[in-house]
């Protein structure tokens, strides 16, 4: 491929930082999923692991193995026969989510601030086929792209404290799902049955940089039904 | 081992959760890993074997067995049964004894190793505790009074190591060996130490009198530093323009500066992506050093390069496997 936009630089002794474009987009999104596909399918000797962003793949090595430049030798060797084309599958992952009411408590307040009536805001929020541009933040929190602007609303002047696991939530134009609970001042509009993370699993998280999420509408009966298998499988995660 | 007070924030870590970041799952393990090493290493472990990070104001814990510990890293005063027990070398603790910590002397995180190490699973691949996701360690979480440790089994050279001790020891509460390891080999822990940096991908956003005095200012870690990161109080520093950054990946040691332009150093249980301004990125080989600072400590920052920063890290390494060498030694001599 043509390395003239990629740049490469140190974070510190080691860490070496791929840069794709300056602009978030499908072109920075598909060299970053290529090139962590590469890396992910043959890891070079000394490379601990790797973090891909919106247009950035982080490589982390080992600095008594590698120094700095063998690493930047190696990728961009690996860079010159990196095929773009060749972006991995991407997997379409149902969120379910039950909106309003106790599951989503800020959804009145987004409608109310847009004039538009809740359903609105739910047809609105679960129409796109969202892109995970990448995971960061939480464990399984997905950065997503894609949210409509009629719906987009600022954060909360004064965050929660404590927000419950699988709280659907947007944040100015972004949407997400906070897979653990955590402090945070998204509105929330919804909530989802199932775990976004779970440490007992391989992968430990539902989702992963690459994958389009869709939302699914459900009824707080079907929250509960599907909640409730969880806990079989799970435990803990109640109402 | 059983708790008998929990202390300030006692907590099982090993040297790290590595693997998953790209899942957004953060690295957690010892703030100072040098100290969890060598702890380990003077009782028979793996060095990267997980033992407890003692923040401070220490825990009590209750031997329930004979057992081999050593404790690494801050001067918290340790005293068995009341007696102050030497750091940096084994230490041999009777079933029953009583470890506890007091003033701390320097440093603020002390680490205890126990032979054969703790027997907790791990998750993801390792048994440092991520208190957020409530997974690894004990149950998840710091240590509360009333929890039991369970202790892993000790290998066979090691019990037999075990062996000399049961036989030096007479009617005190613990014994020790005759060597510990040279303090030359360990930082000295200071409360204003200077620690080295490279320049950050985002140097250049800031104004060149920022750029100055980030290296000429001695900081001041606040007390709302904690496992995740430190907050430094000092003059604020300016950026040439408001840029709104796209998130990527942070580490260990990298100093964002939000919008107020106070620097934060990010540590061991620090988010996987940030989004501010990286003005530098701490050395590895300083880490230890910044593990140490409690809040009210002064840091100062010194630049150096990435090349400067792989060798003084050789280097280090170069020591410890001498050390681990002289630590076998002294066990067959």
């Amino acid at each position: 491929m043509q390395l003239d936009d990629v740049s490469l630089y140190a974070l510190g002794d080691s860490v070496l930082v791929v840069q794709f474009s300056d602009s978030i987009g499908p072109f920075a999104h598909d060299l970053v999923m290529a090139f962590g596909r590469s890396l992910a399918d043959c890891p070079f000797y000394g490379m601990v692991e790797y973090v891909p962003a919106f247009t950035t793949v982080s490589i982390f090595y080992n600095p008594l193995v590698l120094a700095y430049e063998d690493v930047q030798r190696q990728v961009m060797e690996r860079l010159r026969q990196l095929d773009a084309e060749a972006a991995p599958e991407s997997r379409i992952v149902d969120i379910p989510v039950c909106y309003g009411g106790q599951f989503g408590p800020d959804l009145e307040f987004v409608a109310e601030y847009h004039g538009l009536s809740e359903d609105e805001v739910i047809r609105i929020h679960s129409a796109p086929l969202y892109q995970v541009h990448m995971i960061g933040f939480a464990p399984g929190f997905p950065y997503l792209g894609g949210l409509s602007e009629r719906i987009a609303t600022p954060r909360l002047t004064t965050p929660r404290v404590r927000i419950p696991k699988g709280s659907v939530g947007i944040a100015g134009d972004q949407t997400g799902i906070y897979p653990i609970e955590t402090p945070g001042g998204w509105q929330l509009i919804g909530k989802c049955p199932v775990p976004l993370f779970q440490p007992t699993a391989h992968p430990p998280c539902l989702l992963r940089a690459g994958d389009r999420v869709r939302f699914l509408p459900i009824t707080p009966a079907e929250y509960r039904e599907l909640a409730q298998d969880q806990d079989v499988q799970v435990c803990g995660d109640t109402l | 081992m059983r708790v008998l007070k929990a202390g300030a924030h006692t907590s099982i870590q090993d040297t790290g959760r590595f693997g998953y970041q790209k899942y957004g799952v953060i690295v957690s393990g010892a703030m100072d890993p040098f100290a969890l090493r060598t702890a380990n290493l003077l009782v028979g472990n793996d060095e990267d074997e997980a033992g407890l990070e003692v923040t401070l104001q220490g825990p009590a814990l209750e031997m329930q067995q004979d057992v081999w510990i050593s404790i690494c890293g801050a001067d918290l005063s340790a005293q068995l049964d009341g007696q102050l027990v030497p750091q940096w070398r084994p230490v041999f603790a009777r079933k029953g004894a009583t470890l506890h910590f007091g003033k701390p002397r320097a440093g603020c995180r002390a680490y205890v190793a126990v032979a054969g190490g703790f027997a907790v699973s791990a998750v993801l691949g390792s048994k440092s505790t991520y208190l957020r996701a409530g997974i690894g360690g004990y149950g998840g979480r710091a240590l509360q009074a009333g929890d039991e440790l369970p202790i892993g089994e000790l290998k066979t050279p090691v019990q037999k190591r075990m062996q000399k001790f049961v036989e030096a020891l007479s009617d005190g509460a613990f014994a020790t060996t005759g060597w510990c390891v040279s303090a030359r080999l360990f930082p000295a822990y200071s409360d204003a130490p200077e620690v080295r940096v490279v320049r950050g991908p985002e140097y250049a956003l800031f104004t060149p009198s920022s750029q100055e005095a980030f290296v000429s200012t001695q900081y001041v870690v606040t007390p709302q530093s904690d496992r995740m990161g430190y907050r430094l109080e000092g003059p604020p520093l300016s950026f040439l323009e408001t840029r709104q950054l796209i998130s990527t990946a942070v580490t260990w040691g990298t100093v964002q500066v939000p919008a107020d332009g106070k620097p934060i150093v990010l540590m061991a249980d620090r988010q996987t992506t940030g989004g501010y301004p990286r003005i530098a990125q701490v050395i590895t080989a300083d880490i230890p050093v910044l593990a140490q600072l409690k809040p009210g400590a002064k840091v100062g920052f010194t630049q150096t390069t990435v090349e400067d920063a792989q060798a003084i890290l050789r280097r280090r390494q170069q020591e410890f496997s001498m050390l681990k060498m002289a630590i076998e030694d002294s066990w067959e001599r």
